[in-house]
């Protein structure tokens, strides 16, 4: 897993790219731009969260999934 | 390890699309579509710790902000496992100052090597020998390249074919022997006498009709 660790939190890119999804950016290319990553690592990060439920695809559009909102809450606190 | 037996595999040629993939690299997951859109330069090594792959490991790096600016991604592989790509990258860094900034695929089962005809075994049965293989936006494979296990790899020679793929694609041109970025480009030969006929007096720099050059 590159975007989350064996323990279970984001790693530093994961962070960026939840928090890049949370601010509203939809799909993978926007995330990707506003995250300042790589496409691929972007890509292959959303998988990574979908499968572990913390985010939701509808389309070609990511959105946070309340796991993934409580887990960012969790981060800055 | 083990070795690889001789078996008829059907490589992939150029114009073909990219065999697909999906493996542990150092950057996590990948598959070859997460490339897509992108022009992608996979190229492979014989082992980690080594001497030319460590020059060339360098050498990739250094041009890395110029593929980047030319819209392209390197992947590396070799037959190591994940963490000897990382110790490997770690004391590339520590040693030399370098940081690696591009993944490295661990393909410990030979997939990807096997399906892209990395390994040679009149070199060596066991690692894979120097390819590079340039995947356009498509994931179509546009050029491959193979070095032997002595040879280093020319990166200035990478920048230019890619170069040059990028020009012909923008501009419906080919490129002549030697070509280098501001070079005249060739246009692509008529296709009839008329037009052959015609081409002549264009105003191009002709040697003959079926060889003229312009500046872009």
């Amino acid at each position: 897993m590159a975007c989350i660790s064996p323990d279970g939190k984001p790693t530093e890119s994961g962070t960026k790219m939840l928090r890049a999804i949370e601010s509203g950016m939809g799909s993978a290319e926007e995330i990707a731009s506003s995250a300042g990553l790589p496409l691929f690592r972007v890509r292959s990060g959303l998988r990574e969260f979908t499968q572990a439920g913390l985010a939701n695809q509808k389309d070609d559009k990511y959105e946070l999934s309340s796991k993934g909102a409580e887990l960012l809450d969790s981060l800055s606190t | 390890m083990e070795e690889v037996k001789e078996q008829l595999i059907s490589l992939p040629r150029l114009g073909e699309p990219a065999p697909a993939f999906e493996v542990v690299t150092t950057q996590g997951m990948l598959k070859l579509e997460d490339f897509k859109g992108r022009w992608l330069i996979l190229f492979s090594h014989p082992a980690d710790f080594t001497p030319v792959c460590t020059t060339e490991f360098i050498a990739f790096a250094e041009i890395f902000p110029e593929l980047q600016k030319r819209g392209v991604e390197l992947l590396g592989l070799s037959v190591d496992s994940v963490s000897s790509h990382i110790a490997w990258v770690r004391n590339v860094e520590e040693k030399t100052g370098v940081k690696i900034p591009f993944p490295i695929i661990a393909d410990l089962n030979k997939e990807v090597s096997l399906a892209y005809g990395m390994i040679h075994p009149g070199q060596s049965k066991t690692e894979t020998v120097r390819c590079v293989f340039i995947i356009d936006p498509n994931q179509i494979i546009r050029t491959i390249l193979y070095y032997p296990l002595t040879t280093g790899r020319n990166m200035a020679e990478i920048l230019r074919i890619v170069d040059a793929l990028q020009t012909t694609d923008k501009n419906a041109v080919a490129t002549p022997a030697n070509w280098r970025p501001g070079d005249p480009v060739v246009i692509p030969p008529p296709n009839t006498q008329e037009m052959a006929e015609e081409r002549i007096k264009q105003g191009y720099e002709c040697i003959d009709w079926y060889l003229c050059k312009k500046k872009l």
